[in-house]
């Protein structure tokens, strides 16, 4: 029986490690709210994404998962946050290509691309907070992009 | 400080018990090989135990010198440092567990305190009790040297593992002349494609390979990182003649790739490890013919 005690969690995100745990958790928690092999492949795809991000450009955070629901339809919301500088120009952060780093500058873009729902609430100088939303069942609302 | 007047300072009795204990090493040492602790690391001889035990106890005194019997750090525990980690070493490979163990130290402390209860019967109780007191923290301090050397031989021991998984989870292997193929098992961090990229690399060049497989049905998860440590092993392995195939690109595996945005345009792909066989063998004018009934495959 799904309980929802393994679909919460709140994960560290400090080393490479935590990031396998990352994956794992919301592999297992996607699992377990019923979504299929893709959709839990592009959840745990979207993850690693932001989770690394939170990693390398946040300088570490946390994640938090939780089922939600709306309607008839529930999902899965996950919350990637740090206290790290911050993005402060978020259309050119999420342009495919952009990277202030050494990196493709896809996983941004890339994640929202992956997820039904996806939010950024960055201050810069105080952190990034990203939240997504994916649903089991297709969202009450057409949600665009996809 | 505490509210009673200290019959002598602590400084004083950490000396007095460094002494003590270089006076007596040999007598706590005899005593301390019956224990459990030495007794069962030390089996084949008794004076082997005795002798680490007067080890041990020397080293205790030491650090009582140095009045740093609160201190894991003291310089006193340098040269039995060691010696302790090899112990907690031999106890848990025999099945005790780190409390087992941490008791087992404990138990060292009754027999060199009732010794020195004998030693002092002659001074005052409550310079007594001040020794006994210096000599309970310094056997605390102990354990937890103790506790901490078995600690961080375990940090060591994963660390050795994590290393070794490294190299044994990415064989190369040769399917045919100037064909090798890796197949990727697991997550493919910064580390694992460093050590894949250099071992495919000196396998090329070994072997005259014109054709690397990659094969990444063992990969759960691609993501733009991943992505990337591919693209840069399949343009190192060009610069070295090869060309390379990525296989195993599960369904699922290729929807998340193309909603990411990831172009492995570039990059040969096949479904399986046998069709990127196939498309290396074609490309090197290696003909497959069919088996002539009750015949073998021939080459
Ligand atoms: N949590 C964050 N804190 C601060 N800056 C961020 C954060 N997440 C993303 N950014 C900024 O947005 C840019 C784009 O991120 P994106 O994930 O798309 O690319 P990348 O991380 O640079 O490369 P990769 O393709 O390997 O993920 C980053 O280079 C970084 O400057
Ligand atoms: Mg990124």
């Amino acid at each position: 029986m799904p309980s929802s005690t393994a679909v919460e969690a709140s994960l560290p995100i400090q080393s490479e490690m935590d990031l396998a745990w990352v994956r794992q958790h919301v592999r297992q928690a996607a699992a377990q709210l019923g979504f299929g092999l893709v959709a839990q492949t592009k959840l745990v795809t979207a993850a690693s994404e932001l989770a690394r991000n939170t990693l390398v450009h946040g300088g570490g955070g946390r994640m938090e998962s939780a089922a939600v629901t709306r309607g008839q339809a529930h999902g899965l919301r996950l919350v990637f946050s740090d206290e790290g500088p911050g993005i402060a120009d978020l259309d050119r952060a999420l342009t495919d290509g952009y990277t202030s780093g050494g990196g493709l500058g896809m996983g941004l873009g890339g994640a929202r691309r992956l997820v039904h729902e996806f939010a950024v609430d960055s201050t810069p100088g105080s952190g990034t907070k990203v939240t997504v939303v994916c649903w089991v069942t297709p969202p009450p609302r057409p949600y665009g992009g996809l | 400080m505490p509210e009673h007047q200290a019959a002598v300072s602590e400084g004083t009795s950490a000396r007095q018990v460094a002494e003590f204990l270089y006076r007596h090493s040999e007598r706590i040492a005899q005593r301390w090989a019956d224990e459990p602790l030495f007794r069962s690391v030390f089996t084949v001889s008794r004076d082997e135990a005795v002798e680490a035990a007067r080890a041990v106890a020397e080293a205790l005194a030491r650090v009582a010198e140095s009045e740093r019997v609160h201190d894991t750090d003291a310089t006193g525990f340098v040269v039995v440092r060691e010696q302790l980690a090899r112990m907690a070493a031999a106890r848990s490979r025999a099945g005790a567990s780190m409390a087992q163990v941490s008791g087992e130290v404990e138990a060292l402390r009754p027999p060199v305190a009732s010794l020195l209860v004998e030693e002092c019967a002659d001074l005052p109780a409550d310079e007594v009790r001040e020794y006994a007191t210096a000599l309970t923290v310094l056997m605390g301090t102990l354990r937890l040297v103790v506790l901490d050397t078995a600690l961080s031989e375990g940090q060591a021991l994963i660390e050795r593992q994590q290393l070794q998984l490294l190299e044994v989870a990415t064989p190369v292997i040769r399917l045919w002349d100037g064909v090798v193929a890796v197949p990727l098992i697991g997550t493919l961090d910064s580390a694992r494609s460093q050590v894949v990229m250099e071992t495919l690399l000196e396998a090329i060049v070994e072997q005259h390979a014109r054709f690397a497989i990659l094969d990444i049905t063992g990969v759960p998860t691609v993501d733009s990182l991943v992505a990337q440590h591919l693209m840069k092993t399949v343009a190192a392995a060009r610069l070295m003649g090869a060309e390379c195939v990525v296989s195993g690109i599960r369904p699922a595996i290729a929807q998340t790739i193309v909603h990411l945005g990831l172009d492995l345009g570039t990059v040969v792909t096949r479904a399986s490890l046998a069709d990127a066989l196939a498309y290396a063998l074609h490309e090197l004018g290696v003909g497959i013919v069919a088996p002539a009934s009750g015949g073998a495959g021939a080459r």
